[in-house]
């Protein structure tokens, strides 16, 4: 079976800068090529897991803490290392993506490729809106997801190819 | 340190708990002197902001004060607006309603079951190293949950926070055809709950009993989640058997149970009739356990819980594992029996026309017993929301129960415990009950201080 490029975009909205990952995914709509999988969700590791197929591209998009921290700077992080930022906290989410991922790693569960597009928050105050950093930020962090949509595409379709080079999609 | 001296244990948040909750715990020449669990809890707010809302806005108001159990909110304040409205909801509305419940049940218990409690039957950290020792296990347990995730989607539309209830019904209710794929995955999700069921049975129990009285729904004949009155089942301090059950009609709730402040906690603390009590799956077994699905009832008794038919009460908090597995097992047995009979109803919903007057209602979220009361005005404006949600009721319990199992500890024999063993001893405490504290963002922070 193909793989599908499957976009998640973490966070809770009515938690300020938290909410950047669904935002991302809602821009997108437009944007990215027909059958990509757009999605959020609060982190939640079971319903996480349940998005993807193992033959599939992700692209999370999600909100971290980092210290010393810069709000609005983006990150691109590889699952390991994502991982590794989670396990400290780094996520704003408690059974965060570290775990997530882990979890996907025991089960033999993981994505064929997965990639984390993060930026850093500022304020996780209750409410909606983004500061000033992150929203000028998430044009930037727009774009980036959108590439990686298109390059995951480009993988996937040579992936999938048979030698003649047709496309099987 | 010598457990005689004066010590005090804090967690500032508990990890393979839903949200954030704190606790705090004193130890004096050997005895507990004070154990409080810090609650964050956001209901109080919701009911300030609902006044002045159309009575139509609950459903989807309060269904955000949870991410795991919203439609528990959404039934909730359902009927307690319908039966201010008199309008009765029945036929395949009801059912449809309590397929979609028993979707957020299983998706819940199942989260609990496998990735939050078992953990701490084999001494893991989480879930991960569970997976890495446990692997088919865990993988059924989420096989089970998305059955659940499933009924949410197709039915509530979304999966988190679902859109598809309103007063009265549904916006839009399945053909029978949609409802297929559904009673596909169920089925397979009925032997992977049967197959938890023996798991869990098989864990190691430590000796703990809650020997205050419980509170759950009752309707006799069917092992209530939306549909009964709330009953009081007496404490029992004696072996496991029944104690006396009584009605307490939903109308009279608030007279009985009282919600005050304490300083330590966001959340009011509740008391029945001046007394700690607990909600949840094991009041509900205790009380209603006799009308379990049949297969449900036959994996309780193979799973040593005794046999609920004879009225056999659980009341060691470790084994609530057990009962929210032989839960799973219920619900997925009869969400099968709901699209097995399903016709669609005539109309989406049932008109229900203001009118002014108060209507409360009580239903079983997975943690417990829920209670909704609106008032509203001619034009349905409401003028006053109550909710009283299953974590804030158990929270003395809970305190409670932490206290005699530190006690239970320090009176034992052996060395004395350390600050670890204790915080270890406490969590498991606390997970046994499965509060959930609704809060969104929250981090794992853990920290003991000596005094």
């Amino acid at each position: 079976m193909t793989g599908r490029v499957v976009v998640i975009g973490v966070g809770n909205p009515f938690r300020r800068d938290d909410g950047a990952g669904p935002l991302v995914v809602e821009a997108l709509r437009t944007r990215v090529p027909e059958g990509t999988v757009l999605t959020d969700s609060d982190g939640e590791p079971g319903r996480m897991l349940g998005s993807w197929r193992r033959q599939d591209a992700v692209v999370v998009v999600e909100v971290v803490h980092a210290h010393p921290g810069q709000p609005g700077r983006l990150h691109t992080l590889t699952a390991e290392r994502a991982a590794r930022c989670a396990t400290r906290s780094a996520s704003t989410h408690a059974l965060g993506l570290g775990e997530t991922f882990a979890l996907a790693a025991a089960l033999d569960r993981m994505p064929r490729e997965l990639t984390v597009h993060a930026v850093e928050g500022e304020d996780f105050g209750i409410g909606r809106g983004l500061s000033t950093a992150v929203a000028d930020a998430l044009p930037e962090l727009i774009h980036h997801v959108a590439e990686a949509v298109d390059e995951a595409h480009d993988r996937l379709r040579r992936a999938g190819a048979p030698a003649d080079g047709r496309e099987t999609a | 340190m010598s457990h005689r001296g004066a010590r005090v244990l804090r967690l500032d948040a508990l990890a393979r708990v839903e949200g954030e909750a704190a606790l705090h715990l004193a130890v004096r020449d050997g005895t507990v002197a004070e154990a409080r669990l810090r609650i964050y809890e956001p209901p109080r707010f919701f009911e300030a902001f609902l006044v002045g809302r159309g009575h139509g806005e609950p459903p989807d108001i309060t269904s955000r004060i949870c991410g795991i159990c919203p439609v528990a909110y959404q039934m909730t304040a359902c009927q307690a607006i319908e039966r201010a409205c008199g309008v009765t909801v029945d036929g395949p509305l009801a059912g449809l309603r309590r397929l979609l419940y028993y979707g957020e049940w299983i998706e819940s218990q199942t989260l609990h079951v496998h990735l939050l409690h078992a953990p701490d039957f084999f001494g893991h950290p989480s879930a991960v190293e569970l997976a890495r020792e446990q692997r088919g296990a865990v993988e059924r347990g989420l096989r089970i949950k998305q059955a659940g995730n499933a009924i949410m989607e197709q039915l509530g539309g979304r999966a988190i926070h679902p859109i598809n209830v309103r007063v009265g019904g549904f916006y839009r209710v399945p053909a029978p055809a949609e409802l297929v794929p559904l009673a596909e995955r169920l089925r397979r999700a009925r032997d992977d709950a049967l197959e938890t069921v023996r798991w869990v049975a098989g864990f190691d129990f430590p000796d703990a009993r809650y020997d205050g009285p419980f509170l759950a729904m009752r309707d006799p004949g069917r092992y209530a989640i939306d549909s009964g009155t709330p009953a009081v089942m007496a404490a029992g301090a004696g072996p496991d058997g029944a104690t006396p059950v009584r009605a307490l009609p939903v109308e009279e709730f608030e007279r009985h149970v009282v919600e005050r402040q304490v300083p330590h906690s966001t959340a009011l603390v509740s008391e029945l009739d001046g007394h700690h009590y607990l909600t949840g799956s094991l009041a509900r077994y205790a009380v209603s356990g006799r009308w379990l699905h049949p297969s449900a009832l036959d994996a309780a008794r193979e799973a040593g819980l005794g046999d609920p038919a004879t009225g056999a009460v659980c009341r060691n908090p470790f084994r609530s594992i057990i009962v929210r597995a032989v839960e799973v097992a219920h619900a997925v047995a009869e969400a099968l029996r709901i699209i097995d009979a399903y016709e669609p109803p005539s109309r989406p919903q049932v008109a229900v026309p203001p009118r002014p007057a108060t209507g409360c209602a009580a239903t079983e979220a997975p943690r417990g017993l829920l209670y909704h009361r609106y008032a509203m005005a001619a034009d349905g404006t409401l003028t006053l929301a109550r909710i009283v949600p299953p974590t804030a009721q158990n929270q003395a319990a809970i305190e409670d129960d932490l206290r005699r199992q530190v006690q239970s500890r320090l009176d034992g024999p052996g060395e004395p415990p350390g600050d670890e063993e204790l915080t270890a001893l406490c969590e498991r405490a606390v997970r046994n009950h499965d509060p959930c504290i609704s809060c969104s963002a929250h981090f794992l922070d853990l920290t003991v201080e000596r005094g």
